[in-house]
């Protein structure tokens, strides 16, 4: 188990310095002055398309987010239930197909509902 | 388990071993993926009647090297009204999870990084994290284009998670078991799309969204969001996005690969060497990104909401149906020849549904159908 989740732990230490050897690369040729960095008003400011922008960006955004936010938690939790009734499938029976269907039974009845409501509506 | 248990801890020459074939593993995975621009470029320039990129070496080879020394050397900016803690942790935040789900990838029999008993679900999971560094560069560029493109990744993200979970609990019921290594062991002579082809078209169509691709390219596109989370980001840090991008795109082919079209047990059994396992690796997954390609050239992108419909209302249901029907044909015993025959009608049934959705509110004529050849013969018979 030590050696499993220390050879994921290598690749998570390369996966940390992957990215930031180009990165910092980058900043070194900036300060060599083979990257050219000429800061101006104009190009850090934010880019809309050439237009000056209004305000500030982080604006209140869509509820749609939300719900399909909440609906993705449910679902999520009910294939997390799945997974281990799925893999002792072989062994368990008509009793825990039953259940298991009754379970998703619920679930797509919700699926239904949120539907019904007009919850699955994109606008 | 217990072998691994009882070993000792920190064997020298095995530690080293293993260290340099990490090592190994992770420097051809990256000249892989760079590699694989080069090869988007050549296919997708090949099927709009180009050449793509040949002045760079031999036939264009060196053009992901000059690419990347270009990026290197590009100015690199960020707005001054960005938050900057979350401008630049995005970069690690999305391009950590997508490497890391390279832990559980069995290239061949042998060559594993970490035998997980739980891989499947594990890959699932740490490829579903890459949302958080959208929503992180989406917030953190202020610009209204990137938080609608990140908050757009992330409610894509999440709503094509499910049906690629779903239909790979389908895929679990029918091997018994959620490690990638045991179901490639399953498929030694059917693959298993023969067995679940409704799992492998949803998987296919919700793995396409989960690397934002085109045509479900909604949270990047140019046209909508002028580069959605990419706006704000130059240089360097543009290319490990994009990177990023690549590298989920082969650990979705990888999983194809493995879990439906039989990795490297099918058809030659797994007596045949690491050197044609990883052969039959390569070119399953390479098969994949074609795919990948042709649709990318082939197809519109899609609208948000139909994109978000297309997942809720038709994904979801058939994947919940898929899971039904390996249960109602597994628990009695049913052969396999039914099973497999089920899961081909529901599969049609969903062709049929996404045919007829993507059709609706066209004006009803008959088809016409121009022959170009046709056409031709008769102007030359005419002259």
């Amino acid at each position: 188990m030590i050696e499993q989740f220390g050879r994921g732990g290598f690749l998570l230490v390369f996966a940390v310095i992957f990215p930031l050897i180009p990165i910092l690369a980058s900043v070194a040729l900036g300060i060599f002055k083979i990257r050219p960095s000429a800061p101006d008003p104009i190009k850090e400011s934010v880019y809309e398309c050439g237009m000056v922008p209004i305000g500030d960006a982080h604006v209140r955004y869509n509820v749609r987010y939300y719900l399909f936010g909440l609906l993705f938690v449910v679902f999520d939790v009910e294939a997390v239930f799945l997974y281990p009734w799925a893999v002792a499938y072989r062994h368990l029976g008509v009793y825990a197909f039953v259940e298991a269907m009754i379970f998703i039974g619920i679930l797509a009845i919700g699926l239904a509902y949120a539907w019904r409501k007009r919850a699955l509506e994109w606008i | 388990m217990t072998m691994l248990l009882s070993a000792p801890a920190i064997d020298m020459p095995g530690a080293l071993a293993s260290v340099l074939g990490l090592v190994a593993i992770t420097l051809v995975m990256t000249v892989g993926v760079a590699y694989a621009t080069w090869y988007e470029r050549k296919i997708i320039a090949r099927m709009q009647l180009r050449l793509g990129p040949t002045r760079v070496g031999p036939f264009g080879l060196l053009q992901p090297i000059a690419d990347m020394l270009k990026l290197l050397v590009k100015e690199d900016l960020r707005p001054a009204t960005a938050d900057p803690i979350a401008f630049e942790l995005a970069v690690f935040a999305i391009f950590i999870p997508s490497f890391l789900a390279f832990v559980a990838v069995p290239f061949t029999a042998d060559w594993l990084i970490s035998p997980l008993p739980l891989s499947l679900l594990y890959l699932l999971a740490i490829s579903g994290l890459s949302f958080i560094g959208f929503l992180m560069a989406g917030w953190g560029s202020d610009n209204k284009y990137a938080l609608l493109g990140g908050m757009r990744a992330a409610a894509q993200l999440i709503s094509y998670e499910i049906p690629l979970i779903l239909a790979m609990v389908g895929v679990v019921m029918v091997t018994a078991s959620a490690d990638v290594y045991q179901i490639i062991l399953f498929q030694d002579r059917i693959p298993l799309i023969v067995w679940q082809p409704l799992g492998f078209i949803i998987f296919l169509t919700a793995s396409i969204a989960e690397v934002e691709r085109p045509p479900f390219d909604i949270p990047t596109g140019e046209s909508e969001v002028a580069g959605g989370v990419f706006i704000e980001y130059s240089g360097i840090r543009w290319s490990m996005f994009q990177l990023s991008s690549y590298v989920n795109m082969y650990v979705f082919a990888l999983l194809g690969a493995f879990v439906f079209l039989g990795g490297w047990e099918w058809p030659f059994g797994r007596d045949i060497g690491w050197g044609y396992q990883l052969l039959l690796t390569v070119s399953k997954m390479a098969l994949f990104i074609f795919f990948y390609l042709w649709i990318r050239a082939s197809f519109p992108r899609m609208r948000v909401d139909q994109l978000m419909s297309y997942a809720w209302k038709v994904l979801i249901p058939f994947a919940l149906l898929q899971i039904f029907l390996n249960g109602l044909f597994i628990v009695y015993d049913a052969p396999g020849v039914v099973l497999a025959a089920s899961s081909w009608a529901a599969a049609g049934g969903l062709m049929y549904l996404a045919f007829h959705v993507v059709r609706r509110g066209e004006p009803r004529k008959p088809l016409q159908m121009i022959s170009v050849r046709a056409t031709a013969v008769a102007a030359r018979s005419a002259s």
